[in-house]
């Protein structure tokens, strides 16, 4: 046996992305919850890919491609975001950034 | 040898991504994500997407992670503390991956019950050349949109992070 069924690579990719929501939901510092989006992100790529390779079309890569482009604007914005609240407010917990909540 | 490869790549990938879960300072989850990243760079090219896995290792490994680290450094962010967790995340949070895990398991076994599988060299139209082809081609006003969305994001990023002179 030497080929790999499609459904272990959507597998991978599920559990990839149950992965990050778990990072999401329950992580406190900001940056690590930036980094649980970017693992769906990749978890999402990684579909993308695959389904690719199943069609025989080189449409997913282009998604993929795009995904990483907003990906990086996202990451430059959103870090200086937090630079910004850092210096306001001298921490990197989400739950003492509550201006909302009152 | 292909099930190996996807079984060693695999395996890599979900102990690092829980790593990054799990270790409670953000350095340790900057590394161990740029091992998610390098593993899933090595499962494209076993995809067959040669353009792709060097863009993950170039944009995502190198880029973007440089990044994370850069400012995690720069805000010498240290361990988390435990306190201040809410309860409905402690209560709910772990039933419900598990009902979104089984969920998205169900609909991959509904989708590809036992047919479809791959082999290295199955899919050889993911080199620099077709994708380059396809996003001149059929994709160029997205991409045109997108030269515009890093802009802003530039920009956007410069405004946010510049000191306020007065």
């Amino acid at each position: 046996m030497s080929e790999v069924p499609i459904a272990w690579f959507l597998t991978l990719s599920a559990v990839l992305f149950a992965l990050g929501v778990a990072g999401f939901l329950f992580r406190r510092n900001i940056i690590t919850v930036f980094m649980s989006i970017e693992l769906m992100l990749n978890a999402v790529n990684l579909s993308f890919v695959t389904f690719s390779y199943q069609l025989k079309q080189v449409n997913g890569h282009l998604f993929t491609f795009f995904v990483m482009v907003v990906a990086a604007a996202e990451a430059a914005v959103g870090l200086a975001i937090i630079l910004t609240i850092y210096k306001n407010r001298g921490t990197l917990n989400i739950d003492e950034v509550d201006s909302l909540k009152n | 040898m292909d099930v190996i490869l996807f079984l060693i790549f695999a395996i890599i990938a979900v102990v690092c991504a829980i790593n990054v879960v799990v270790q409670t300072h953000p350095i340790s989850s900057a590394i161990s994500l740029v091992g998610v990243m390098g593993s899933l760079a090595v499962l494209y090219l076993l995809l067959g997407a040669e353009f792709i896995a060097a863009a993950q290792v170039i944009v995502y490994a190198g880029a973007i992670m440089v990044l994370f680290v850069f400012v995690i450094m720069l805000l010498n962010a240290g361990a988390e503390s435990k306190k201040g967790r809410s309860f409905m995340v402690q209560l709910l949070g772990v039933p419900l991956l598990i009902g979104l895990l089984v969920l998205l398991g169900w609909f991959v076994q509904r989708l590809y019950p036992a047919g479809a599988s791959m082999h290295f060299g199955g899919f050889q139209g993911g080199t620099a050349r077709d994708v380059g082809r396809a996003l001149f081609g059929p994709y160029l006003l997205p991409f045109e949109v997108t030269s515009i969305l890093v802009l802003i994001a530039i920009v956007g990023a410069i405004v946010l992070a510049r000191k306020e002179m007065d």
